[in-house]
C-alpha cells in the first residue's frame, strides 16, 4: 500500500529529535514552487550551520592577535592584565571558578532534579503530578537577573550560617578551609546555579521517567518487589541515559550562565594568593567577560575577553555534543 | 501514561499469604524513598515561593503607582526614588519584537526542512547544530554579534545588535518546538493533499503549517519569554540610559534587565533596591504573561489528532 510518497503511513513514527516521517523528495513536483520554498528551507538550515560555524571561526579569529601579543601563558597564568604595550591574561582562575560552582550545582541539582522527576512521575497523585510539574518549570521563566537579585539581597544571608558552620567544622580540609570572604563564594554561586539549573534536570528526567515501559514496572511489582525497588530496578535503568543528557545540558547552562554569577560574585584584587578554598571568591569566564564589557575599546582589549569567551565556547560545545551522543545512542538502542 | 501501580507495596492481599509481606528492612526502605522524594519536591519550590515572594513584595508597591507606567527615569538619580519603567519596558518590547521579526522565520523554515524535507547527513548536521546553538551560553552570542558589529563592521553598540544576538538564542527554542509540532501533523493530511494533485510546497504552506498553527505560536510565545529575559548580550550590546529611546539603529536603548543591572553598584541605597524589585516585578509579569498566552494557545487550538 505505497502511498505517491513512497512511505505508508503505517511506517512512520514519530520519533523526538530525527527521522522525519514523510519520504519527502519524491512528493515535489519540480514546479518553480516547489524548489523555491524547498530552496529556502534547506537554506534557512544551512544558515543555522552557517551561524555555529561562523560563531566558531570569529571568536578564534578574533582571539588569535590578542593571543599572540599576551606575555603571559593564557591557559596557565591567574593575571589579568589585557591593556597595554605588555598584556599579560590567562585563564586558570577563571576556569577554576567556573568549572567548581557548575560541579557544586550540579551536584546538588541532579539529585534533587531526579527525585522531583520520580516524585511527579512516580509518586505524586494524580491531581497533584500536573501543577507539580508546572510549578517546577516556573523556576525556569524566572529571568537570570531576578536570581542574581534574590541572590546577593535576600538568599545570601541564609547561606551564610551554613558556610561558617562548613568552614569551622571542615576547615582543616582545603576544599574548605577558611577565607575572609563575605560576598559571593564559589559556594554560594554553586547553590544559586542548582536553583537555576533544577527545571532543565527535571523536564527531561520527567520526560524518560514517564516513557518506562509499563511492562518493565508492572513486572517489577509483580516480583514483589516494593515501589521504590521497581523504581531502582525498572524506572532509574531505564531513564539513566535520559538523566546523564538532562545533567549535561544543565552543566552547560550552569557554566555559561551570566549575569546571576556577575550579581553574585566576589572580585579577587590582582595578586591575591591562590586558594582551593570553595569559600574564596573569584571570577566566571561569564562574569569577567560581562563585569568588564565598557572596556572594550581596543581590539587587544576585546581580543582577550574574547579568548575567554572561546574558551566557554569550546567548554559548553563539548558538554552539549556529549549530551547529544547520549541521547543519539539511547535511541538507537530502543529503536 | 500512568497506572496504578500500588499493587505489589501497599495492599499485599490476604488472598496469597504464601508471598509474605516485603520484609521489615525493606519496607522502610521504601517508606523512606516516598520521603525523600516529596521532600525533593518541596525543596524545589522553596526558592521559588520566596523568589516570588521576595519580588512582589518589595516590587508591588512601585508598580501600583500611576508613574511607573507612564513615566522615564530622564532626571532621576539613582539615589532618587521617583520616576518610571516606561522607556524599559518599550525597548525591552522592542527589542524582542524585532528579534521574533528575524528569528521566526528562520527557525519555522529550519523546522520545516527537518521534518518535511531533510535526509541523511546534512539534515543530521542541522539537527546537531541546533542543539549546539541551543546550549550556546548568551555572553557567547553577544560576544559573536559584538566581534561581527563592532569590531569588523565598526558599527555602534544599538539595540539591533542586541536583537540579532538575541535572534541567535530565539531559533533554537522556535525550531525544536515547531519541528515537535510539525511531527503531529498527521500523515493522512498530507497525502490526501497530495492525492489531490497539490504540490508539496502548497501542501506544506496551505495543510501542515495551518493545522500546526496554535503550536508554533505557543513555541515563538515561549522563545520570546526566554529571550525577553536574557540580560547578557544587553551588557555587551546595549548600554542602557535613563530616556525613552525607541531609534533601534543610533543611540542606547533602555531594557527592563539593564534597568535593574544600572543599580547594581547602588544596592546600599534604599530607592535604588526598590527600583532593581520593581523593574524584576515588572520583567517577571511580562514573561508570565507570555508564558500564559503561549499555554492558552496551545490549550485552545491544538491539533486535532
Amino acid at each position: 500500500m505505497s502511498t505517491i510518497t513512497g512511505v505508508t503511513a503505517a511506517d512512520e513514527t514519530p520519533t523526538p529529535t530525527s527521522g522525519s516521517p514523510l519520504g519527502g523528495d519524491a512528493a515535489g513536483t519540480g514546479r518553480l514552487g516547489d524548489r523555491l520554498f524547498g530552496g529556502l528551507a534547506t537554506g534557512a538550515g544551512g544558515l543555522v550551520v552557517a551561524l555555529v560555524t561562523l560563531i566558531g571561526l570569529f571568536l578564534l579569529w578574533q582571539a588569535i592577535p590578542a593571543l599572540a601579543h599576551n606575555e603571559a601563558s593564557f591557559l596557565t597564568s591567574r593575571e589579568w592584565v589585557v591593556g597595554g604595550d605588555h598584556p599579560r591574561f590567562g585563564i586558570v582562575e577563571l576556569l577554576w571558578t567556573t568549572v567548581a560552582s557548575s560541579l557544586i550545582a550540579m551536584a546538588l541539582a541532579v539529585p534533587v532534579g531526579v527525585g522531583v522527576a520520580l516524585f511527579i512521575t512516580q509518586y505524586a497523585p494524580r491531581w497533584l503530578s500536573r501543577p507539580a510539574a508546572s510549578l517546577v518549570d516556573l523556576l525556569a521563566a524566572v529571568p537570570s537577573i531576578v536570581y542574581g537579585l534574590w541572590g546577593v539581597l535576600t538568599f545570601r544571608a541564609a547561606i551564610r550560617p551554613v558556610e561558617d558552620f562548613l568552614q569551622s567544622t571542615l576547615g582543616w580540609f582545603p576544599l574548605f578551609s577558611k577565607t575572609g570572604i563575605t560576598g559571593g563564594t564559589i559556594f554560594f554561586i554553586g547553590i544559586v546555579l542548582a536553583i537555576m539549573v533544577l527545571p532543565i534536570v527535571t523536564a527531561l528526567s520527567r520526560e524518560v521517567f514517564a516513557q518506562t515501559p509499563v511492562a518493565h514496572k508492572e513486572g517489577a511489582l509483580a516480583l514483589g518487589a516494593t515501589r521504590w525497588e521497581m523504581i531502582r530496578t525498572a524506572v532509574l535503568p531505564f531513564g539513566r541515559p535520559g538523566v546523564i543528557s538532562a545533567s549535561m545540558l544543565a552543566l552547560g547552562r550552569a557554566l555559561g550562565e551570566t549575569i546571576a554569577v556577575t550579581f553574585i560574585v566576589s572580585t579577587l584584587s590582582p595578586g591575591n594568593p591562590w586558594s582551593w578554598s570553595l569559600f574564596n571568591g573569584g571570577e566566571t569566564f561569564a562574569s569577567r567577560i560581562a563585569n568588564n564589557a565598557a572596556e572594550f575599546d581596543s581590539p587587544q582589549k576585546t581580543g582577550a575577553f574574547i579568548a575567554a569567551g572561546l574558551v566557554l565556547f569550546v567548554l559548553t560545545f563539548v558538554v552539549n555534543a556529549v549530551a547529544r551522543i547520549v541521547i543519539e545512542r539511547r535511541k538507537a538502542f530502543t529503536e | 501514561m500512568t497506572t496504578d501501580t500500588r499493587v505489589g507495596s501497599t495492599s499485599p492481599g490476604p488472598v496469597l499469604p504464601a508471598l509474605g509481606n516485603p520484609s521489615r528492612s525493606r519496607t522502610i526502605r521504601d517508606q523512606l524513598a516516598r520521603v525523600v522524594m516529596w521532600l525533593a519536591f518541596l525543596v524545589a519550590v522553596v526558592p521559588l515561593v520566596w523568589i516570588l515572594w521576595t519580588v512582589v513584595s518589595h516590587g508591588a508597591h512601585l508598580l501600583m503607582e500611576s508613574q511607573w507606567w507612564t513615566n522615564s527615569q530622564r532626571g532621576i538619580t539613582s539615589r532618587r526614588a521617583g520616576g518610571g519603567a516606561v522607556h524599559a519596558i518599550q525597548g525591552t518590547l522592542i527589542q524582542a519584537a524585532v528579534t521574533a521579526v528575524i528569528a521566526v522565520p528562520i527557525a519555522v523554515m529550519t523546522a520545516i526542512y527537518l521534518v518535511e524535507y531533510g535526509r541523511g547527513k546534512f539534515a543530521k548536521a542541522v539537527s546537531f547544530m541546533v542543539d549546539i546553538l541551543t546550549g550556546i551560553p548568551s555572553i557567547v552570542a553577544a560576544l559573536f554579534i559584538y566581534a561581527v558589529w563592532v569590531t569588523t563592521f565598526g558599527f555602534q553598540r544599538v539595540g539591533f545588535a542586541v536583537s540579532l544576538a538575541l535572534v541567535l538564542l530565539m531559533i533554537p527554542v522556535v525550531v525544536r518546538s515547531t519541528e515537535e509540532m510539525l511531527k503531529l501533523v498527521p500523515n493522512e493530511l498530507r497525502e490526501a493533499s497530495y492525492a489531490l494533485g497539490v504540490p508539496k510546497w502548497k501542501t506544506i504552506a496551505k495543510v501542515v503549517l495551518p493545522t500546526a498553527f496554535s503550536g508554533i505560536v505557543t513555541g515563538i510565545l515561549l522563545g520570546l519569554a526566554r529571550v525577553m529575559g536574557e540580560t547578557a548580550p544587553l551588557l555587551i550590546l546595549g548600554p542602557y540610559t535613563k530616556s525613552i529611546a525607541t531609534n533601534l539603529f543610533s543611540g542606547y536603548m533602555p531594557t527592563l534587565p539593564t534597568m535593574i543591572n544600572q543599580d547594581r553598584t547602588e544596592l546600599g541605597q534604599a530607592a535604588a533596591v526598590e527600583r532593581m524589585w520593581g523593574a524584576a516585578l515588572t520583567l517577571i509579569l511580562l514573561i508570565l504573561l507570555l508564558n500564559i498566552a503561549g499555554r492558552l494557545v496551545a490549550r485552545f487550538g491544538s491539533v486535532k489528532k
